[in-house]
């Protein structure tokens, strides 16, 4: 689109910019300002300079949290996009009675408040009265995710795998019924096997819907407090203790707000380093 | 080959609706059914922990605290988004790109870094525990995200039209009321949806910034949970009927859901 | 190559079909012969797409047979047919390469490398596309994008015919008159069946051999340009062909003679009394109709310079008539009356010739 350029822009944006500013600059200064302070209360600051983030860097603590965190997110991303790309491609193209449960049911765990997704999956993970619980246990398994740390990540990926895929699905949907017929056509004409047909049509296709599936699904579940929180309390111990859950503990629980505020700076600069790099690589291949 | 497609759909609908139907199930059971044994369904059915949140205002003003922030936060989130992604979409000017950039930011950022920071900003203006608070604070994520898909639908509404309108002497307000939104709805229809989905779910924030008047009920099933040793069926009848808004706003546009999931980008 | 035959095809796309309106395609008998070069005209939803997909077998008619050499086809599926189709918008793998592209059917069918590669730079010769290829093929413009998709169409040596579905639809127009010789040419080499659909006439006129022309899911007429020009079998072939197309207008029959209002027309077919009681009209072209001193008389509403020629727009009894002339030709101001070719002038009875 031609765009024209015109300074005036910015009344528009008026509104939006103060309410996000007021969100976000104010609360984003009282962390920087926390960041390189020491404070024992009675509001007397001492500064501290880069102590904070030097302690968050080499603390164990924040490293343990760090690893926990990565191991979560590649693992649900590793099983959730090619999980919602599989079941796009095998849903029902048609408009019709199928196709309308399909949208209805696949949508209904996105819109479930979180705490209320991780008690479903508290109580129904529960060795004696969950049906999950009791189902693994009569097969012969010895499940507890209350004691057992292995079962604990079972528990958490298998609530976010059932939380999250539907969002890949229905994003890899959108992208695929916006294919014209007319390159199934020519793949047919072409006598192209179904795999051709997907790595050649679709899956170029589709490249823009999954980058923005990968980036929310990247970002959320780095970013995943509630529902851990709900299901497990970040344990047995803490060895579900992911970024979000470890900072919240910090912050509002132990009150330590030198350090909670310098680990929210990395946090935030974790995350934003990655998007930006997945987003430009993904974005420079597209330009070609 | 083909005959069997239909196969992965189906296992992953009921795996979907598995978890669903126990906390269903479990909130027509009395407490002592669902620690006492275990039952498949409930055998001795009762309503008990319904007329509880029907009857206790503690429990109901949770659902009526909800949704009034939620709607508040949408429906503001939505009107403040609209000037600016027309902004985006038809106007170059300096620092676009970035600032751009900068409003999706918000939206990547962890609540938790938010938490402290919110807490103390709203209570030093007063806010503390009014749907105004969680409203505005739900703002930084939503905004970005509503400017991100209006922007999508916006530019796929050629230029042609402004200029048109601007010649058959509309002004701005007017087109933009009368002409440029009605092109737009289903883009808008889209934005509301997702607001109203990122706010009606998320807790952290919500619980943080409230205490007693507006806690939503999100907040009072974790109160609930932690403390009064574990009155799960009236946690599962409380949880289930937080399922219902959803259900109802997936139902509305189940039309249109392919469609909007396509951010207007495709 | 093969002969292709078309039985009593008929076409719906709804399931319980109830009326007319709900066949796509009504009845079809066409036969089109080896190696011919043929245009499909018609206008917009007169079935044209839909017979190609049924001869090409990405649709399934609801009745009637395709056969290829005299052996139904109806059962094998697209890819066995071999047949060649283009599409409107055009069509490429955007993660290959041009040459990728091309050596996509060849890779399909299993061919050795040293084959692909022969025939890939022989077709890619032939629609000049040899400088590029190895460009990705997504950057390219809409036309070399269809030359592509006319590639994909040729490479393999074993086609029984090629499909062309409105190809220069997206294409430039200059590049369009460039492309539209090129597969005239290729054609003329490579003597395969060829099948173009279009809604433009000149696109027809100047493709085919032979052109069929539909409407309404039926096949109108069939018969070469000139054929097509000269007697056209139903109005509505008269009035789509040719510019401006043939004036076509309601008359009546006395005792013997065709009757335009009071005044006695002379037509080049036969009138018998078996046409009383239809729907009947005269059709001229505007090319055979002339000035005279005595005959029909008619009213100047406007005329168009358009060259050699002036095209004049008359009425008669509030019915258009339009005539063609020499641009030297003065035009009378008062008493204009109108004579029509005799030889050149049908009587149609509900629509079709008599």
């Amino acid at each position: 689109m031609n765009k024209t350029t015109n300074q005036k822009a910015w009344i528009f944006l008026a509104p939006v910019l103060i309410l996000v500013a007021f969100n976000a600059f104010i609360p984003l200064i009282t962390v920087i300002n926390y960041s390189v302070q020491e404070t024992f209360g009675n509001n007397e600051f001492f500064w501290e300079g880069l102590t904070w983030f030097e302690n968050i860097l080499h603390s164990e603590r924040f490293h343990n949290s760090l690893i926990r965190q990565l191991t979560f997110t590649f693992t649900i991303l590793l099983i959730e996009i090619p999980l919602g790309v599989a079941i796009a491609l095998a849903m029902p193209t048609k408009k019709g009675i199928w196709l309308s449960i399909c949208l209805v049911t696949m949508s209904l765990p996105l819109l479930i408040p979180w705490n209320v997704v991780g008690s479903m999956w508290n109580i129904f993970s529960l060795p004696e009265i969950g049906l999950l619980g009791k189902l693994l246990n009569s097969l012969g398994f010895d499940y507890n995710y209350t004691r057992q740390t292995g079962d604990a990540w079972f528990t958490l990926i298998l609530m976010d795998v059932w939380h999250w895929t539907s969002l890949v699905v229905l994003l890899s949907y959108a992208g695929l019924i916006a294919i014209p017929d007319a390159y199934y056509q020519a793949a047919k004409i072409d006598g192209a096997s179904a795999w051709s047909v997907f790595r050649y049509i679709q899956l170029p296709k589709m490249k823009r819907v999954l980058t923005i599936a990968i980036l929310l699904r990247f970002m959320d579940s780095f970013n995943i407090y509630t529902e851990p929180f709900v299901l497990t309390g970040g344990g047995p111990g803490n060895s579900t203790t992911l970024l979000s859950i470890d900072l919240v503990k910090l912050a509002l629980g132990q009150f330590d707000l030198g350090p909670a505020a310098a680990m929210s700076l990395i946090y935030f600069l974790i995350i934003l380093l990655t998007c930006w790099i997945f987003y430009t690589l993904m974005m420079r291949n597209e330009e070609d | 080959m083909k005959n069997t497609k239909w196969l992965l759909p189906t296992i992953y609908i009921l795996f979907l609706l598995l978890p669903i139907y126990w906390l269903v199930s479990m909130s027509f059971k009395s407490t002592n059914e669902i620690l006492g044994s275990f039952t498949l369904w409930p055998q001795n059915f009762t309503l008990e922990n319904y007329i509880t949140i029907f009857t206790d205002s503690t429990w109901y003003m949770g659902y009526f605290n909800s949704l009034s922030y939620v709607c508040i936060n949408t429906i503001l989130s939505v009107a403040v988004a609209l000037p600016a992604a027309y902004a985006f979409s038809r106007f170059n000017f300096m620092g676009d790109k970035h600032l751009f950039f900068w409003l999706l930011t918000n939206r990547m950022a962890p609540a938790a870094v938010f938490a402290l920071p919110f807490f103390q900003l709203y209570s030093s203006i007063g806010f503390f525990d009014t749907y105004i608070a969680v409203a505005l604070a739900h703002t930084l994520f939503n905004i970005p995200l509503s400017v991100w898909i209006l922007e999508g639908f916006m530019s796929g509404v050629p230029k042609q039209l402004d200029e048109t309108a601007y010649i058959d002497g509309y002004s701005f307000w007017r087109f933009f009321i009368k002409i440029f939104i009605p092109t737009i709805l289903a883009g808008i229809g889209v934005a509301l949806f997702f607001a109203f989905m990122f706010s009606w779910v998320e807790l952290l924030l919500a619980k943080t910034l409230t205490a007693v008047h507006a806690k939503p009920i999100a907040a009072l099933m974790t109160k609930t949970a932690s403390s009064s040793g574990y009155e799960l069926g009236l946690l599962a009848a409380a949880g289930s009927l937080t399922i219902i808004p959803g259900a109802v706003v997936v139902y509305f546009v189940r039309n249109y859901i392919a469609k909007g999931f396509a951010l207007g980008r495709v | 190559m093969a002969n292709i035959k078309l039985q009593g095809l008929r076409h719906s796309y709804a399931d319980n079909p109830k009326n007319d309106e709900d066949w796509a395609l009504k009845k079809i008998d066409l036969e089109w012969e080896d190696g011919g070069a043929y245009a499909l005209l018609g206008p917009s939803g007169c079935g044209k797409t839909t017979l190609l997909n049924i001869i090409s077998g990405l649709l399934q008619p609801s009745h009637g047979s395709v056969k290829f050499d005299d052996s139904e086809v109806n059962q094998i599926s697209t890819d066995k047919r071999d047949i060649a189709q283009i599409f409107q918008f055009p069509v490429v793998y955007d993660t290959m390469s041009v040459y990728d592209n091309l050596a996509f059917p060849l890779r399909n069918l299993e061919l050795a490398e040293t084959e692909v590669h022969d025939r890939v730079t022989e077709i890619a010769q032939l629609v000049e596309l040899t400088s590029m290829l190895t460009s990705r093929a997504s950057g390219l413009t809409a036309g070399d994008k269809q030359k592509i998709s006319l590639g994909r169409g040729l490479v393999r040596t074993k086609v029984n015919a090629i499909l062309f579905d409105e190809p220069l639809t997206v294409i430039d127009p200059h590049l369009k008159w460039q492309l539209r010789s090129k597969l005239k040419k290729l054609h003329q080499l490579l003597n395969r069946t060829m099948i173009y659909v279009t809604h433009d006439q000149v696109e027809a006129l100047t493709f085919a051999d032979k052109v069929v022309v539909m409407n309404f899911g039926e096949v109108l007429q069939i018969g070469t340009p000139v054929e097509l020009f000269e007697k056209p079998k139903n109005t509505f072939v008269g009035h789509f062909i040719g510019s401006p197309g043939m004036n076509i207008l309601p008359c009546s029959l006395d005792s013997s003679n065709v009757k335009l209002g009071k005044y006695t027309i002379e037509t080049a077919n036969q009138v018998s009394q078996n046409h009383k009681g239809k729907n009947l009209e005269i059709g001229v072209r505007p090319e055979f109709i002339q000035f005279s001193d005595d005959g029909l008389p008619v009213s100047i509403v406007k005329v168009c310079n358009v060259g050699h020629t002036q095209i004049v727009e008359t009425s008669f009894e509030g019915h258009k008539i339009k005539l063609i002339i020499d641009e030297d030709i003065v035009l009378p101001s008062n008493n204009v009356h109108l004579s029509f070719n005799k030889n050149k002038t049908y009587l149609y009875a509900n629509s079709w010739l008599v």
